[in-house]
Protein backbone atom coordinates (compact mmCIF):
# COMPACT_ATOMS: atom_id res chain seq x y z
CA UNK A 1 0.00 0.00 0.00
CA UNK A 2 2.75 2.27 0.94
CA UNK A 3 4.45 1.66 -2.26
CA UNK A 4 1.75 3.45 -4.23
CA UNK A 5 1.93 6.61 -1.74
CA UNK A 6 5.24 7.44 -2.64
CA UNK A 7 5.84 10.99 -3.68
CA UNK A 8 8.96 12.88 -5.16
CA UNK A 9 9.37 16.20 -4.43
CA UNK A 10 12.82 17.80 -6.33
CA UNK A 11 13.50 19.61 -2.61
CA UNK A 12 13.19 19.00 0.88
CA UNK A 13 11.10 21.45 2.76
CA UNK A 14 14.85 22.54 4.28
CA UNK A 15 16.52 22.98 0.95
CA UNK A 16 13.35 24.99 0.01
CA UNK A 17 13.92 27.44 2.67
CA UNK A 18 17.50 27.53 2.24
CA UNK A 19 16.61 28.56 -1.33
CA UNK A 20 14.07 30.96 -0.60
CA UNK A 21 16.32 32.14 2.10
CA UNK A 22 19.57 32.80 -0.68
CA UNK A 23 16.97 34.67 -3.02
CA UNK A 24 16.44 36.97 -0.23
CA UNK A 25 19.93 38.01 0.72
CA UNK A 26 21.14 38.43 -2.90
CA UNK A 27 17.96 41.17 -3.03
CA UNK A 28 19.32 42.61 -0.05
CA UNK A 29 22.42 43.03 -0.81
CA UNK A 30 21.10 44.51 -3.90
CA UNK A 31 19.51 46.78 -2.84
CA UNK A 32 22.19 47.78 -0.25
CA UNK A 33 24.64 48.33 -3.54
CA UNK A 34 22.30 50.56 -5.31
CA UNK A 35 22.07 52.88 -2.26
CA UNK A 36 25.71 52.66 -1.64
CA UNK A 37 26.74 53.72 -5.27
CA UNK A 38 24.98 56.91 -4.66
CA UNK A 39 23.32 58.01 -7.97
CA UNK A 40 22.55 61.31 -8.38
CA UNK A 41 19.38 61.67 -9.84
CA UNK A 42 20.07 64.96 -12.08
CA UNK A 43 22.86 63.40 -13.15
CA UNK A 44 21.41 60.16 -14.02
CA UNK A 45 18.90 62.66 -16.12
CA UNK A 46 20.86 64.43 -18.05
CA UNK A 47 23.20 61.18 -18.69
CA UNK A 48 21.92 61.28 -22.72
CA UNK A 49 22.87 64.44 -22.88
CA UNK A 50 26.04 64.63 -21.89
CA UNK A 51 26.91 61.57 -23.26
CA UNK A 52 25.84 63.14 -27.06
CA UNK A 53 28.00 66.39 -26.06
CA UNK A 54 31.24 64.27 -25.39
CA UNK A 55 30.42 62.05 -28.86
CA UNK A 56 29.92 65.53 -30.64
CA UNK A 57 33.20 66.48 -29.26
CA UNK A 58 35.28 63.32 -30.19
CA UNK A 59 33.75 63.55 -33.73
CA UNK A 60 35.53 63.77 -36.08
CA UNK A 61 39.05 62.31 -34.69
CA UNK A 62 41.79 63.77 -34.92
CA UNK A 63 43.50 61.62 -36.89
CA UNK A 64 46.33 63.43 -37.73
CA UNK A 65 47.16 63.40 -33.98
CA UNK A 66 48.61 59.32 -34.92
CA UNK A 67 51.47 59.68 -36.35
CA UNK A 68 53.94 59.77 -34.44
CA UNK A 69 52.68 59.95 -30.66
CA UNK A 70 49.90 57.49 -30.61
CA UNK A 71 51.90 55.31 -33.15
CA UNK A 72 54.34 54.59 -30.70
CA UNK A 73 52.79 54.75 -27.65
CA UNK A 74 51.06 52.08 -28.92
CA UNK A 75 53.70 50.07 -30.21
CA UNK A 76 55.21 50.72 -26.56
CA UNK A 77 52.39 49.03 -25.68
CA UNK A 78 52.24 45.92 -27.72
CA UNK A 79 56.11 45.57 -26.47
CA UNK A 80 54.77 45.83 -22.96
CA UNK A 81 51.96 42.86 -23.54
CA UNK A 82 54.39 40.65 -25.40
CA UNK A 83 57.21 41.49 -22.86
CA UNK A 84 55.29 41.03 -19.42
CA UNK A 85 53.44 37.62 -21.05
CA UNK A 86 56.89 35.93 -22.48
CA UNK A 87 58.42 37.17 -18.52
CA UNK A 88 55.35 35.74 -16.53
CA UNK A 89 56.69 32.04 -18.31
CA UNK A 90 60.18 32.42 -16.38
CA UNK A 91 58.12 32.46 -12.90
CA UNK A 92 54.49 30.63 -14.03
CA UNK A 93 56.07 27.61 -15.25
CA UNK A 94 57.97 26.51 -12.59
CA UNK A 95 55.58 27.31 -10.29
CA UNK A 96 52.79 25.49 -12.02
CA UNK A 97 55.05 22.25 -12.00
CA UNK A 98 55.49 22.81 -8.16
CA UNK A 99 51.51 23.39 -7.75
CA UNK A 100 50.23 20.06 -9.68
CA UNK A 101 50.06 17.13 -6.91
CA UNK A 102 50.30 14.42 -9.64
CA UNK A 103 54.41 16.62 -10.76
CA UNK A 104 55.22 17.62 -7.46
CA UNK A 105 54.69 15.33 -4.33
CA UNK A 106 55.23 17.46 -1.70
CA UNK A 107 52.17 18.73 -0.38
CA UNK A 108 53.84 21.87 1.56
CA UNK A 109 55.38 23.03 -1.91
CA UNK A 110 51.89 22.43 -3.78
CA UNK A 111 50.77 24.88 -1.05
CA UNK A 112 53.28 27.23 -1.05
CA UNK A 113 52.90 27.16 -4.95
CA UNK A 114 49.25 27.65 -4.84
CA UNK A 115 50.01 30.89 -2.45
CA UNK A 116 51.60 32.79 -4.91
CA UNK A 117 49.88 31.71 -7.44
CA UNK A 118 47.05 33.30 -6.08
CA UNK A 119 48.74 36.45 -4.64
CA UNK A 120 49.71 37.48 -7.88
CA UNK A 121 45.98 36.63 -9.44
CA UNK A 122 44.83 38.47 -6.36
CA UNK A 123 46.25 41.66 -7.34
CA UNK A 124 45.18 43.94 -10.51
CA UNK A 125 47.49 44.68 -12.76
CA UNK A 126 47.00 48.80 -12.05
CA UNK A 127 48.35 47.55 -8.37
CA UNK A 128 51.25 45.82 -9.44
CA UNK A 129 51.73 48.90 -11.89
CA UNK A 130 51.50 51.08 -9.00
CA UNK A 131 54.07 49.38 -7.41
CA UNK A 132 56.44 48.86 -10.14
CA UNK A 133 56.38 52.58 -10.55
CA UNK A 134 57.76 53.47 -7.02
CA UNK A 135 60.33 51.43 -7.92
CA UNK A 136 61.48 51.34 -11.59
CA UNK A 137 60.23 54.80 -11.83
CA UNK A 138 57.40 56.08 -14.59
CA UNK A 139 57.83 53.93 -17.87
CA UNK A 140 57.56 50.69 -20.06
CA UNK A 141 59.76 49.11 -17.44
CA UNK A 142 57.39 49.19 -14.59
CA UNK A 143 54.65 48.15 -17.40
CA UNK A 144 56.02 45.26 -18.40
CA UNK A 145 56.58 43.96 -14.79
CA UNK A 146 53.24 44.75 -13.57
CA UNK A 147 51.89 42.81 -16.77
CA UNK A 148 54.60 39.80 -16.38
CA UNK A 149 53.63 39.56 -12.15
CA UNK A 150 49.49 39.61 -13.01
CA UNK A 151 50.26 37.13 -15.80
CA UNK A 152 51.81 34.63 -13.54
CA UNK A 153 48.79 33.46 -11.28
CA UNK A 154 46.55 33.57 -14.77
CA UNK A 155 49.06 31.10 -16.87
CA UNK A 156 50.51 29.36 -13.43
CA UNK A 157 47.29 28.66 -12.05
CA UNK A 158 46.00 27.01 -15.45
CA UNK A 159 48.85 25.01 -16.65
CA UNK A 160 48.76 23.49 -13.14
CA UNK A 161 45.29 22.30 -13.80
CA UNK A 162 46.61 21.15 -17.40
CA UNK A 163 49.26 18.87 -15.66
CA UNK A 164 46.75 17.50 -12.81
CA UNK A 165 44.55 16.20 -15.72
CA UNK A 166 47.02 14.36 -17.47
CA UNK A 167 47.06 10.81 -18.21
CA UNK A 168 49.75 8.86 -15.81
CA UNK A 169 50.10 6.18 -17.54
CA UNK A 170 52.82 7.67 -20.22
CA UNK A 171 54.81 8.82 -17.14
CA UNK A 172 54.68 5.69 -15.21
CA UNK A 173 55.93 4.18 -18.39
CA UNK A 174 58.79 6.52 -18.86
CA UNK A 175 59.61 6.31 -15.05
CA UNK A 176 60.17 2.11 -15.64
CA UNK A 177 62.63 3.00 -18.28
CA UNK A 178 65.15 4.55 -15.94
CA UNK A 179 63.97 8.07 -16.88
CA UNK A 180 64.89 10.80 -14.25
CA UNK A 181 61.61 13.19 -13.16
CA UNK A 182 63.33 16.05 -15.42
CA UNK A 183 62.97 13.43 -18.22
CA UNK A 184 59.58 12.26 -17.59
CA UNK A 185 58.21 15.85 -17.73
CA UNK A 186 60.13 16.37 -20.60
CA UNK A 187 58.51 13.91 -22.61
CA UNK A 188 55.97 12.30 -20.92
CA UNK A 189 53.91 15.82 -19.32
CA UNK A 190 55.40 18.38 -21.41
CA UNK A 191 53.65 16.48 -24.65
CA UNK A 192 50.58 16.05 -22.98
CA UNK A 193 49.72 20.12 -21.98
CA UNK A 194 51.57 21.42 -24.43
CA UNK A 195 48.24 22.58 -26.39
CA UNK A 196 46.72 23.69 -23.08
CA UNK A 197 49.92 25.56 -22.43
CA UNK A 198 49.79 27.64 -25.71
CA UNK A 199 46.37 28.11 -25.44
CA UNK A 200 46.72 29.57 -22.41
CA UNK A 201 49.48 31.27 -22.95
CA UNK A 202 48.04 33.29 -26.57
CA UNK A 203 44.84 34.06 -24.13
CA UNK A 204 47.02 35.52 -21.83
CA UNK A 205 48.72 38.08 -24.59
CA UNK A 206 45.27 38.80 -26.11
CA UNK A 207 44.20 40.49 -22.69
CA UNK A 208 47.54 41.78 -21.79
CA UNK A 209 47.49 44.01 -24.45
CA UNK A 210 43.98 44.81 -23.25
CA UNK A 211 45.73 45.30 -20.19
CA UNK A 212 48.46 47.30 -21.15
CA UNK A 213 46.42 50.02 -22.50
CA UNK A 214 45.04 51.46 -19.46
CA UNK A 215 48.82 50.84 -17.12
CA UNK A 216 49.78 54.22 -18.53
CA UNK A 217 46.90 56.05 -16.55
CA UNK A 218 49.65 55.70 -13.71
CA UNK A 219 52.29 55.95 -15.68
CA UNK A 220 53.45 52.73 -16.56
CA UNK A 221 54.09 53.41 -20.01
CA UNK A 222 52.23 52.98 -23.01
CA UNK A 223 49.09 53.84 -24.99
CA UNK A 224 47.65 54.70 -21.68
CA UNK A 225 50.20 57.89 -20.99
CA UNK A 226 48.52 59.62 -24.54
CA UNK A 227 45.17 58.93 -23.96
CA UNK A 228 45.47 60.18 -20.36
CA UNK A 229 47.26 63.06 -21.23
CA UNK A 230 44.68 63.43 -24.27
CA UNK A 231 41.69 63.34 -21.68
CA UNK A 232 43.41 65.81 -18.62
CA UNK A 233 43.65 68.40 -21.62
CA UNK A 234 40.02 67.96 -22.84
CA UNK A 235 41.20 67.23 -26.52
CA UNK A 236 38.08 64.78 -27.00
CA UNK A 237 39.10 63.79 -31.16
CA UNK A 238 42.28 62.77 -30.11
CA UNK A 239 40.74 61.09 -27.66
CA UNK A 240 38.79 59.38 -30.02
CA UNK A 241 41.35 58.90 -32.25
CA UNK A 242 43.51 56.56 -29.48
CA UNK A 243 40.34 54.52 -28.49
CA UNK A 244 40.18 53.41 -32.38
CA UNK A 245 43.82 52.93 -32.34
CA UNK A 246 43.37 50.72 -29.06
CA UNK A 247 40.19 48.93 -30.47
CA UNK A 248 41.89 47.84 -33.92
CA UNK A 249 44.68 46.56 -32.08
CA UNK A 250 42.64 44.59 -29.94
CA UNK A 251 40.34 43.57 -32.62
CA UNK A 252 43.67 42.75 -34.79
CA UNK A 253 45.14 40.59 -31.78
CA UNK A 254 41.99 38.57 -31.31
CA UNK A 255 42.43 37.47 -35.07
CA UNK A 256 45.59 36.79 -34.67
CA UNK A 257 45.46 34.59 -31.46
CA UNK A 258 42.39 32.58 -33.33
CA UNK A 259 44.38 32.18 -36.09
CA UNK A 260 47.41 30.46 -34.26
CA UNK A 261 45.45 28.60 -31.75
CA UNK A 262 44.07 26.74 -34.47
CA UNK A 263 47.09 26.00 -35.77
CA UNK A 264 48.79 24.98 -32.90
CA UNK A 265 46.20 22.54 -30.86
CA UNK B 1 77.21 -11.47 -5.21
CA UNK B 2 77.71 -12.54 -1.71
CA UNK B 3 78.18 -16.32 -1.97
CA UNK B 4 80.56 -16.74 -4.57
CA UNK B 5 78.26 -17.42 -7.92
CA UNK B 6 75.82 -15.29 -8.96
CA UNK B 7 72.40 -16.43 -9.07
CA UNK B 8 71.25 -15.46 -12.61
CA UNK B 9 67.61 -14.56 -13.46
CA UNK B 10 65.06 -13.22 -10.97
CA UNK B 11 65.04 -14.35 -7.03
CA UNK B 12 61.63 -13.24 -5.37
CA UNK B 13 61.95 -13.54 -1.66
CA UNK B 14 58.92 -13.24 0.93
CA UNK B 15 57.73 -10.02 -0.96
CA UNK B 16 54.91 -8.31 0.73
CA UNK B 17 53.37 -5.54 0.02
CA UNK B 18 50.55 -3.80 1.61
CA UNK B 19 49.09 -0.24 0.29
CA UNK B 20 46.86 -0.06 3.63
CA UNK B 21 48.97 -1.53 6.41
CA UNK B 22 47.56 -4.37 7.90
CA UNK B 23 45.89 -5.56 4.47
CA UNK B 24 48.47 -7.44 1.90
CA UNK B 25 47.83 -7.24 -1.02
CA UNK B 26 50.66 -9.90 -2.10
CA UNK B 27 51.22 -12.33 1.13
CA UNK B 28 54.84 -13.08 1.30
CA UNK B 29 55.77 -14.42 -2.70
CA UNK B 30 58.70 -16.53 -3.48
CA UNK B 31 59.49 -17.37 -6.86
CA UNK B 32 62.73 -17.55 -8.57
CA UNK B 33 62.65 -17.20 -12.85
CA UNK B 34 65.47 -18.65 -15.00
CA UNK B 35 68.00 -16.10 -17.11
CA UNK B 36 64.96 -17.31 -19.92
CA UNK B 37 61.97 -18.27 -20.86
CA UNK B 38 58.48 -17.21 -21.08
CA UNK B 39 56.60 -17.69 -17.77
CA UNK B 40 52.98 -16.40 -17.73
CA UNK B 41 51.27 -15.15 -14.18
CA UNK B 42 46.93 -15.87 -14.18
CA UNK B 43 44.59 -14.78 -11.58
CA UNK B 44 41.52 -13.09 -11.14
CA UNK B 45 41.41 -9.24 -11.01
CA UNK B 46 42.89 -7.62 -7.56
CA UNK B 47 44.58 -10.55 -7.02
CA UNK B 48 47.72 -8.54 -7.03
CA UNK B 49 49.79 -9.94 -10.27
CA UNK B 50 49.92 -5.85 -11.44
CA UNK B 51 51.34 -5.09 -8.04
CA UNK B 52 53.79 -7.98 -8.84
CA UNK B 53 54.91 -7.01 -11.92
CA UNK B 54 55.11 -2.89 -10.44
CA UNK B 55 57.20 -4.06 -7.52
CA UNK B 56 59.79 -6.08 -9.69
CA UNK B 57 61.07 -2.29 -11.19
CA UNK B 58 59.64 -0.33 -8.25
CA UNK B 59 56.88 1.26 -9.44
CA UNK B 60 55.40 0.11 -6.52
CA UNK B 61 57.49 -0.01 -3.67
CA UNK B 62 57.71 -3.39 -1.80
CA UNK B 63 56.44 -3.28 1.99
CA UNK B 64 59.13 -6.21 2.62
CA UNK B 65 60.79 -8.69 0.74
CA UNK B 66 64.00 -9.33 -1.42
CA UNK B 67 63.72 -9.14 -5.41
CA UNK B 68 67.12 -9.91 -6.84
CA UNK B 69 67.83 -9.19 -10.43
CA UNK B 70 71.02 -11.35 -11.56
CA UNK B 71 71.89 -11.31 -8.30
CA UNK B 72 71.43 -7.37 -7.11
CA UNK B 73 69.01 -6.49 -4.54
CA UNK B 74 66.48 -4.10 -6.29
CA UNK B 75 64.36 -3.44 -3.08
CA UNK B 76 66.62 -1.01 -1.19
CA UNK B 77 67.72 1.01 -4.16
CA UNK B 78 66.81 5.02 -4.09
CA UNK B 79 67.33 7.03 -6.82
CA UNK B 80 70.17 7.28 -9.26
CA UNK B 81 70.74 3.26 -8.59
CA UNK B 82 67.34 3.19 -8.60
CA UNK B 83 66.79 4.26 -12.13
CA UNK B 84 69.76 2.56 -13.00
CA UNK B 85 68.52 -0.95 -12.19
CA UNK B 86 65.23 0.09 -13.81
CA UNK B 87 67.25 0.80 -17.06
CA UNK B 88 67.82 -3.16 -16.94
CA UNK B 89 64.39 -4.15 -16.75
CA UNK B 90 61.34 -3.21 -20.14
CA UNK B 91 58.09 -2.75 -19.33
CA UNK B 92 55.22 -3.33 -22.14
CA UNK B 93 51.66 -2.23 -20.58
CA UNK B 94 48.06 -3.20 -20.47
CA UNK B 95 46.93 0.24 -22.07
CA UNK B 96 50.00 0.86 -24.24
CA UNK B 97 51.14 4.05 -22.27
CA UNK B 98 52.30 5.79 -25.30
CA UNK B 99 52.83 9.41 -25.19
CA UNK B 100 50.06 10.21 -27.78
CA UNK B 101 51.25 13.39 -28.95
CA UNK B 102 54.88 12.40 -29.87
CA UNK B 103 55.53 10.32 -33.05
CA UNK B 104 56.36 7.00 -33.34
CA UNK B 105 59.73 7.13 -33.21
CA UNK B 106 59.81 8.96 -30.57
CA UNK B 107 58.16 7.17 -28.09
CA UNK B 108 60.60 4.43 -29.09
CA UNK B 109 63.53 6.09 -28.32
CA UNK B 110 61.96 7.44 -24.92
CA UNK B 111 63.31 3.93 -24.12
CA UNK B 112 66.55 5.05 -24.01
CA UNK B 113 65.81 8.07 -21.79
CA UNK B 114 67.85 6.52 -18.93
CA UNK B 115 71.34 6.83 -21.12
CA UNK B 116 70.56 10.65 -22.53
CA UNK B 117 71.27 13.89 -20.81
CA UNK B 118 68.54 16.10 -20.44
CA UNK B 119 69.72 18.47 -23.06
CA UNK B 120 70.00 15.97 -25.65
CA UNK B 121 66.41 14.26 -25.09
CA UNK B 122 65.20 18.14 -25.11
CA UNK B 123 66.83 18.53 -28.59
CA UNK B 124 65.81 15.36 -29.50
CA UNK B 125 69.83 14.81 -30.04
CA UNK B 126 69.98 10.66 -29.50
CA UNK B 127 72.85 8.84 -30.33
CA UNK B 128 72.93 7.34 -34.37
CA UNK B 129 72.67 4.22 -33.03
CA UNK B 130 70.17 4.27 -30.86
CA UNK B 131 68.72 5.78 -34.05
CA UNK B 132 69.63 2.68 -35.76
CA UNK B 133 68.33 0.68 -33.54
CA UNK B 134 64.99 2.27 -33.29
CA UNK B 135 64.39 1.54 -36.80
CA UNK B 136 66.03 -1.57 -36.60
CA UNK B 137 63.33 -2.56 -34.10
CA UNK B 138 60.29 -0.90 -35.56
CA UNK B 139 61.11 -2.96 -38.66
CA UNK B 140 60.65 -5.92 -35.59
CA UNK B 141 57.72 -5.24 -34.79
CA UNK B 142 56.27 -5.02 -38.07
CA UNK B 143 55.88 -0.91 -38.29
CA UNK B 144 58.70 -0.01 -40.89
CA UNK B 145 56.89 2.67 -42.44
CA UNK B 146 55.25 4.42 -39.46
CA UNK B 147 58.46 6.72 -37.45
CA UNK B 148 56.95 9.78 -38.28
CA UNK B 149 53.87 9.27 -37.49
CA UNK B 150 52.04 10.52 -34.15
CA UNK B 151 51.18 7.87 -31.41
CA UNK B 152 47.54 8.61 -31.75
CA UNK B 153 46.80 7.74 -35.33
CA UNK B 154 47.84 4.12 -34.39
CA UNK B 155 45.15 1.09 -34.24
CA UNK B 156 45.88 -0.47 -30.74
CA UNK B 157 47.49 -3.51 -32.46
CA UNK B 158 50.33 -1.38 -33.49
CA UNK B 159 50.39 0.85 -30.36
CA UNK B 160 51.23 -2.17 -28.32
CA UNK B 161 54.33 -2.78 -30.95
CA UNK B 162 55.37 0.42 -30.54
CA UNK B 163 55.44 -0.20 -26.59
CA UNK B 164 57.79 -3.27 -27.22
CA UNK B 165 59.90 -1.41 -29.40
CA UNK B 166 60.63 0.89 -26.79
CA UNK B 167 60.89 -1.42 -24.01
CA UNK B 168 63.00 -3.24 -25.85
CA UNK B 169 64.88 0.00 -26.70
CA UNK B 170 66.54 -0.53 -23.16
CA UNK B 171 68.00 -3.23 -24.46
CA UNK B 172 66.44 -5.16 -21.01
CA UNK B 173 67.74 -8.30 -18.70
CA UNK B 174 64.12 -8.77 -17.91
CA UNK B 175 61.21 -7.84 -20.06
CA UNK B 176 57.61 -7.93 -18.09
CA UNK B 177 54.22 -7.46 -19.39
CA UNK B 178 51.49 -6.47 -17.63
CA UNK B 179 48.03 -8.02 -19.14
CA UNK B 180 49.40 -6.71 -22.41
CA UNK B 181 46.75 -7.81 -24.94
CA UNK B 182 43.31 -7.21 -22.36
CA UNK B 183 42.53 -4.18 -24.55
CA UNK B 184 43.06 -5.81 -28.11
CA UNK B 185 40.70 -8.20 -30.32
CA UNK B 186 41.74 -11.87 -30.06
CA UNK B 187 43.59 -12.17 -33.24
CA UNK B 188 45.82 -9.41 -32.62
CA UNK B 189 46.11 -10.80 -28.88
CA UNK B 190 47.82 -13.85 -30.37
CA UNK B 191 50.05 -11.58 -33.19
CA UNK B 192 51.30 -9.70 -30.04
CA UNK B 193 51.86 -12.07 -27.96
CA UNK B 194 53.54 -13.85 -30.88
CA UNK B 195 55.88 -11.16 -31.39
CA UNK B 196 56.72 -10.94 -27.90
CA UNK B 197 57.47 -13.93 -26.62
CA UNK B 198 59.71 -14.55 -30.15
CA UNK B 199 61.27 -11.00 -29.54
CA UNK B 200 61.94 -11.96 -25.67
CA UNK B 201 63.62 -15.45 -27.13
CA UNK B 202 65.67 -14.28 -29.63
CA UNK B 203 67.01 -11.64 -27.07
CA UNK B 204 67.65 -14.15 -24.60
CA UNK B 205 66.01 -12.33 -21.96
CA UNK B 206 63.54 -13.95 -19.53
CA UNK B 207 59.63 -12.72 -19.97
CA UNK B 208 57.15 -12.20 -17.57
CA UNK B 209 53.46 -11.16 -18.80
CA UNK B 210 50.68 -11.09 -16.54
CA UNK B 211 47.45 -12.48 -18.59
CA UNK B 212 44.09 -12.92 -18.17
CA UNK B 213 43.45 -14.80 -20.99
CA UNK B 214 44.02 -18.69 -19.76
CA UNK B 215 44.42 -20.11 -23.40
CA UNK B 216 46.98 -17.78 -24.24
CA UNK B 217 48.96 -18.49 -21.35
CA UNK B 218 49.04 -22.12 -22.34
CA UNK B 219 50.33 -21.20 -25.81
CA UNK B 220 53.12 -19.17 -25.28
CA UNK B 221 54.09 -19.78 -21.07
CA UNK B 222 56.61 -22.37 -20.42
CA UNK B 223 55.83 -22.01 -17.03
CA UNK B 224 52.30 -21.03 -15.70
CA UNK B 225 51.86 -19.11 -12.15
CA UNK B 226 48.84 -19.22 -10.66
CA UNK B 227 47.78 -16.41 -8.16
CA UNK B 228 44.87 -16.37 -5.59
CA UNK B 229 44.52 -13.84 -2.79
CA UNK B 230 47.82 -12.10 -2.90
CA UNK B 231 49.80 -16.26 -2.83
CA UNK B 232 50.84 -18.25 -5.57
CA UNK B 233 48.60 -21.25 -5.60
CA UNK B 234 50.08 -22.80 -8.52
CA UNK B 235 53.48 -23.38 -10.62
CA UNK B 236 54.38 -25.57 -13.30
CA UNK B 237 54.44 -26.09 -16.55
CA UNK B 238 50.69 -25.75 -18.56
CA UNK B 239 50.51 -29.27 -19.71
CA UNK B 240 49.65 -29.31 -15.66
CA UNK B 241 47.64 -26.87 -15.23
CA UNK B 242 43.89 -28.64 -14.38
CA UNK B 243 40.65 -27.72 -14.00
CA UNK B 244 41.07 -28.29 -10.15
CA UNK B 245 43.93 -25.79 -10.73
CA UNK B 246 41.73 -23.26 -12.35
CA UNK B 247 38.86 -23.99 -9.41
CA UNK B 248 41.49 -22.90 -6.87
CA UNK B 249 42.35 -19.84 -8.66
CA UNK B 250 39.38 -18.11 -9.98
CA UNK B 251 36.96 -20.01 -7.55
CA UNK B 252 33.74 -21.62 -8.91
CA UNK B 253 33.51 -24.17 -11.35
CA UNK B 254 29.94 -22.70 -13.79
CA UNK B 255 32.36 -21.02 -16.19
CA UNK B 256 34.84 -24.08 -16.79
Amino acid sequence: MNALMREWQRYTPAERFGRWAAYFIIVLALVWAVRGIEIIPEFLTDAPEQMLDLLARMWPPDLGHYHPAVHQALIETLHIASLGTLFSFIFAVPLALMAARNICPYAGLNALAQLLLVTSRSVNSLVWALIFVAIFGPGAAAGTFAIAFRSIGFVGKLLAEALEEISPGPLEALRATGATNSHVILKGAWPQVAPAFWGVALFRWDINIRESAVLGLVGAGGIGVVLDDAINFFQWDRVATILLAILVIVILAEIIVTKLRARLI
Amino acid sequence: MTNGAVMQGLVIRNLVKEYVPGTPVLRGINLTIAAQGITAIIGPSGTGKSTLLRCINQLVEPTQGEIRLNGEDLVPLKGRALRLARRRIGMVFQEYNLVERLSVMENVLSGRLGYVSFWRAWLRRYAEEDIARAFELLEAVGLPEQATRRADALSGGQRQRVGIARALMQRPELLLADEPTSSLDPRTAIEIMELMTGLATSARIPLVVNIHNVDLARRFAQRVIGMAGGEIVFDGPPEKLEASHLRQIYGGEDWL
